[in-house]
């Protein structure tokens, strides 16, 4: 540039026809092309502000490109790259100049005409490129050697048929073999994103490619390193003895300033223990695994939502790693929101009974925060950590209550929302924070608080004085209310008569009545009748029906299942870990990775194969997960008995029904390991609403055209 | 990997749009901008819509966007980003808005370079100086084949953040140590987190290839029963041990190196070994929890009186040697958004209300050691329609302290090893600062 800066004045609409002009003046005292240059510079800055009108100065800008200029040379091929998809003809006149300079005795302008022609999107240039990088891969440049081998990647993005009739994938691969370290890790780069892109090719390395291109580790760029690193997942241990090798000697990279060696060295170490037996040695490498993922949270705001992203997930894989103290993920007042929701998920996974006290007294903290999703959140937490941490119950109860005598509207709505799963969980326990609830339902305007106050009013009908009236209350307005609230009235008030036959005589017809007939949603029709139909044939059925034991709910639902931990594990570092979601759901595009079989894979250890075997023994399991087996052996035996005499009885009758029922008897995906719910279908799809969206973690994948993966 | 790179200024205008690959088109600028710079719903830095992905960090006033199409690294992503702030600031000065415009074409440039078909490569500063220059002198086309051959070496070789032809009159070397403090204290004066993240820039101004070895007293290489393998290389069992007496060690729970440094070698015995870039660059990030010294203790009493008054009473007590002075001392003390007008007394230093951020923003410019210092303060609140519980957000502290670190960490030795064996003089310097330092009241 002829001086430095001050171009702002040239970032500015121009006509096409005058740029024309100063670019084609010359003059002969203009030795260094200064008019030119201006000119152009013009030019890319409307290119940039996609001023379509440029594409006209095309022949223009390509006339300038025989001037031997390093700097008109670069601003005429960023032209070229640009437009040249939408004018092939004319880009087809700037090849001869491009191919001289192939042959430039200059490695660097060698290469920026190789890098260059590798963009254009134009068949002859493809074809072009072809026949020079076989010269180009052997260059004896490493410089051009490794802008070489990203060109054959880039080709195979424009034509993947030519390329893989052609020879370059094998040279490709023999170049993994030169002498320099960048060329290499190049070259495994290009290798890896031509995989990406075809399912028929495949990417294997054996021990000793790996061990070699581990020897390389320390002499490449950090880019370098993240490349060889991202190529070490294609290498499938054989033995346990070399997977153990290969991750001790990578763990170095865990103390590199550059996160994505970090990231992706920890995605490699977690990949290799699959195939590691050794315990001791596995917990050798967690232990190492954990400082350095703890030191990301001293970065840039970015990294550290990636790191705590990460951590969340690397958690449920690999306890042992985040092993340290709690604290460190306590907020801080100037976290980004994004930072502090995760930190706030990352406390809530570790919330042990040891450290409760300190989390509940940061909770706390947080949930008297300006952000009204965060404190939401935080609110959240504490209820879900009553559910979590038995012993910690009657602390969390105490904190929520403190946050609901703030009486601020959101926190009231959301302490009552938690505060109903604690009953879920802990049925006829403290009782005595009904009464505190009561106080508030005129604060309580959004649905999912609504119906769940609703809920505990149904549930304890017989224990509240005024059930009656306060559930009259509701049903004021039961014509308007959303759908969840009418299907909570329904059930309260049907709960409500079963308790205490003579105070909800009245409400009962009447409610009834509104939903089998004075409503277009079936799933409300539906269930009206079904109450119906059960009160007059069967009331003592009913009753039990009704008000039979509830499945216990417990707060390790929201983990990741075992087949997505697997694969995410996979994925450590990429985007797919901010939403902790398959990734092919997200990506599409995405190649899918998986764990390679092979005799070192320690398949019993794997989270798919764990669940696997925890399903067969199903039947045990449920039976001893029941609530609190010490307080209540004896009454729980029969609740048990009761329940599944419930069950019983429940089968029978929905058997009985039309086929319309039968599709309720398929919504088991709610975390309860497919126990036959069925019994209480109407309770079983009030669950599922209200377990959903309390999700504490996982983003919501975008549907629909905005797409917010944001959490909520 | 990475699509192209995108740079918008906060009105979402685009200064710079480079694309590396075809699925890049020109329309995601206009999505990008709808999406994210104009929708104030947006919080998180990563947004996916449909099989795009936008991933952003905004620097001063300008937004510096990858698009990926893929499951791309997404630490590579913001590394890569990161490091081209950096570059801009090395070339401009500063990276902002200004600086982009006026220096456009050369930020094309440097993009041009530094990354090919969305994957990252060399980024050293130093490097890509020798060729990629604001000035346009050396662009001229008329560079010597060999000195392009060496720029291709140093592009590609090991040591691609050195020159080799650096020569200085006077070999110097300056290490500051530069710890930020963070602490967390509860309403009831319990610590609830305190760590030290610590930096250690150098400034090297030293001829030829020289190999430095860099020690500090850190706990694992002093006390050689916990190394694991390989025994300390330097100093003998007794010698170690005296120094330790004498300096007392520091803990370092992790550390994270430039580019430079030995990995294997630090994992392997310990030791800090490097060939240092020319000039200026971050060594090494540490982080420590054991045994912080928090260099200020801070005792606040707020009452709320009523719904009119809030009372405050903050005494601040300096904790390191009397010697030392901490400069720059300020103390932010958060008040009611409702609040009218306050008055406040200090027995050292200026207190000011800022009304704009709702502060009390107390000014000690010079803070001896071993001293206290206190602020009364009110604040008067006008009366609200709706009555919503003050957050009560925490009292923060900013300062500077020389020669004092939080960990205790000390350098114990710069050793300069080089062909041409010259003498070399070394400079250390240490400064603590407050990280985020907060206090819950």
């Amino acid at each position: 540039m002829a001086a430095s800066g001050g171009d702002a004045k040239l970032f500015a609409r121009g006509k096409v026809a005058e740029l024309r002009q100063e670019l084609l003046s010359s003059s002969k005292k203009d030795k260094n092309h200064t008019a030119k240059k201006i000119a152009l510079k013009k030019i890319v800055a409307n290119m940039t502000m996609a001023n379509n009108d440029m594409i006209a100065l095309f022949p223009d800008v390509v006339a300038q490109m025989h001037i031997q200029s390093l700097e008109i040379k670069k601003m005429c091929f960023l032209y070229l790259v640009n437009y040249a998809r939408m004018k092939p003809d004319i880009a087809m006149k700037a090849l001869p100049v491009l191919k001289t300079d192939v042959g430039d005795t200059n490695p660097l302008i060698r290469a920026l005409a190789l890098r260059t022609m590798g963009y254009v999107h134009v068949r002859e240039y493809v074809e072009a490129c072809l026949s020079l990088l076989r010269n180009l891969l052997r260059d004896p440049d490493p410089y051009v050697r490794k802008t070489a081998a990203f060109c054959v990647a880039k080709l195979y993005d424009h034509d993947k048929a030519l390329i893989e009739a052609s020879d370059l994938i094998d040279k490709l691969n023999s170049m993994l073999k030169d002498e320099n370290p960048t060329v290499v890790s190049s070259a495994l780069a290009a290798l890896l994103d031509i995989w990406e892109r075809s399912e028929n090719i495949k990417l294997t390395i054996d021990y000793s490619s790996a061990s070699k291109i581990v020897q390389i580790l320390p002499d490449c760029s950090e880019w370098g390193q993240t490349y060889i690193l991202e190529a070490l997942m294609s290498y499938v241990p054989g033995d346990t003895a070399e997977a153990l090798l290969l991750a001790e000697r990578i763990t170095p990279r865990l103390s590199h300033s550059n996160s994505s060696v970090v990231l992706t060295c920890t995605r490699v170490v977690l990949y290799l223990m699959n195939y590691i037996a050794d315990e001791v040695q596995i917990s050798s490498l967690c232990r190492k695994l954990s400082p350095p993922l703890v030191t990301l949270l001293a970065k840039g705001p970015e990294i550290q939502y990636l790191a705590l992203r990460n951590a969340l997930l690397i958690l449920q894989r690999r306890p042992e790693v985040l092993r340290n103290d709690i604290r460190v993920f306590f907020c801080k007042y100037n976290d980004p929101i994004y930072v502090k929701v995760t930190k706030l998920e990352l406390i809530f996974m570790l919330a042990t009974e040891r450290n409760i006290r300190e989390v509940l007294t940061e909770l706390r903290e947080y949930a008297t925060e300006i952000d009204v999703h965060f404190v939401r959140k935080s609110v959240r937490a504490i209820g879900k950590l009553a559910i979590k941490i038995e012993p910690a119950a009657r602390d969390c109860i105490d904190s929520l209550l403190e946050l609901v005598a703030t009486k601020v509207s959101y926190i009231v709505q959301e302490a009552t929302v938690v505060i109903k799963n604690i009953f879920r969980k802990y049925p006829n326990r403290y009782e005595s924070i009904i009464s505190i609830l009561c106080q508030n339902l005129d604060s309580l305007d959004e649905p999912e608080a609504k119906a769940a106050m609703i809920w505990v009013i149904g549930e304890y009908a017989d224990r509240i004085e005024n059930s009656d009236e306060l559930l009259d209350d509701f049903l004021y307005s039961f014509a308007d209310e959303p759908v969840e609230v009418q299907l909570a009235l329904l059930t309260a008030t049907v709960k409500l008569f079963i308790q205490r036959p003579t105070k909800g005589q009245e409400l009962v017809p009447k409610v009834l009545k509104w939903a089998t007939e004075e409503t277009d949603n079936p799933d409300l029709r539906d269930r009206g009748y079904m109450y119906w139909r059960m009160l007059s044939t069967d009331p003592e059925l009913a009753k039990k029906i009704v008000m039979g034991n509830k499945p216990a709910i417990s707060a390790e639902s929201e983990k990741l299942d075992p087949a997505t931990l697997e694969e995410m594990c996979l994925n450590v570092g990429t985007l797919a870990t901010v939403y902790l979601k398959p990734v092919q759901q997200v990506f599409r595009n995405a190649r899918a990775r998986k764990l390679a079989d092979s005799p070192a894979l320690q398949k019993h250890t794997l989270p798919t194969v764990v669940a696997m075997e925890q399903h067969k023994h199903l039947p045990s399991i449920l039976n001893g997960a029941g609530p609190s087996p010490s307080v209540q052996g004896e009454s729980e035996a029969t609740n048990r008995q009761n329940l599944s005499a419930a069950v019983d009885a429940a089968d029978a009758y929905f058997q009985s029904l039309d086929t319309n029922m039968a599709g309720m008897a398929i919504n088991g995906d709610d975390g309860f390991g497919g126990s036959p719910t069925t019994a209480q279908a109407g309770e079983t799809q009030y669950v599922v609403n209200q377990n959903n969206p309390q999700q504490i973690y996982q983003p919501q994948v975008g549907s629909g055209a905005n797409g917010d993966l944001l959490l909520l | 990997m990475i699509s192209g790179i995108l740079i918008f200024n906060q009105k979402g205008e685009n200064l710079i749009f480079r694309s590396y690959r075809q699925d890049c088109r020109p329309r995601l600028a206009d999505v990008f901008r709808i999406q994210v710079i104009s929708n104030p719903a947006v919080r998180s830095p990563i947004l996916t819509l449909g099989s795009t992905t936008f991933s952003h960090v905004k620097h001063e006033n300008i937004y510096l966007v990858a698009v990926t199409k893929s499951n791309a690294n997404a630490a590579l992503i913001f590394e890569v980003l990161g490091k081209l702030v950096a570059l801009g600031r090395s070339y401009f000065g500063k990276f902002d808005e200004e600086a982009v415009k006026d220096n456009f074409v050369c930020v094309y440039e440097l993009l041009e370079e530094i990354i090919d078909f969305g994957y990252p490569q060399n980024t050293e500063t130093d490097t890509l100086k020798m060729y990629i220059t604001t000035e346009g002198v050396h662009s001229s086309g008329t560079r010597s084949i060999e000195d392009s051959s060496r720029i291709t070496m140093q592009a590609t070789g090991a040591l691609s953040w050195r020159k080799p032809d650096i020569r200085y009159r006077k070999n110097e070397a300056f290490v500051d140590v530069i710890e930020d403090v963070n602490l967390l204290m509860s309403a009831g004066g319990t610590v609830l987190r305190a760590d030290v993240s610590g930096q250690i820039i150098m400034r090297a101004y030293l001829s030829g290839m020289p190999d430095c070895k860099f020690g500090l007293n850190d706990r694992l290489l002093l006390d050689p029963a916990s190394l694991a393998q390989g025994g300390p290389a330097v100093g003998n069992t007794a010698g170690a041990k005296a120094t330790k007496a004498a300096a007392g060690s520091v803990t370092l729970e992790d550390c994270q190196f430039h580019q430079c440094v030995q990995l294997g070698k630090f994992q392997n015995d310990r030791i800090i070994s490097f060939v240092p870039p020319d000039g200026e660059f971050e060594l090494m990030r540490y982080r420590a929890t054991e045994n912080v010294n928090l260099p200020f203790k801070v005792h606040a009493i707020v009452n709320e009186v009523g719904r009119s008054k809030v009372e405050y009473s903050i005494a601040v007590k300096s904790n390191y040697g009397s010697k030392l002075f901490a400069t720059n001392v300020v103390i932010r003390v958060p008040t009611p958004l409702n609040t009218a007008k306050t008055t406040e007394r200090v027995s050292q230093g200026k207190a000011r209300y800022e009304p704009e951020h709702n502060n009390i923003v107390w000014k000690i410019p010079r803070f001896s050691g071993q001293s206290e210092f206190v602020l009364s303060a009110e604040a008067s609140l006008s009366a609200m329609t709706t009555q919503k519980a003050w957050s009560r957000p925490p009292l923060s502290l900013a300062f500077s302290l020389l020669m004092f670190t939080s960990s205790g960490l000390l350098v114990r030795y710069l050793k300069v090893f080089e062909k041409g064996n010259y003498g070399s003089v070394k400079w250390v310097r240490y400064m603590t600062r407050a990280g985020s330092y907060e206090i819950r009241f």
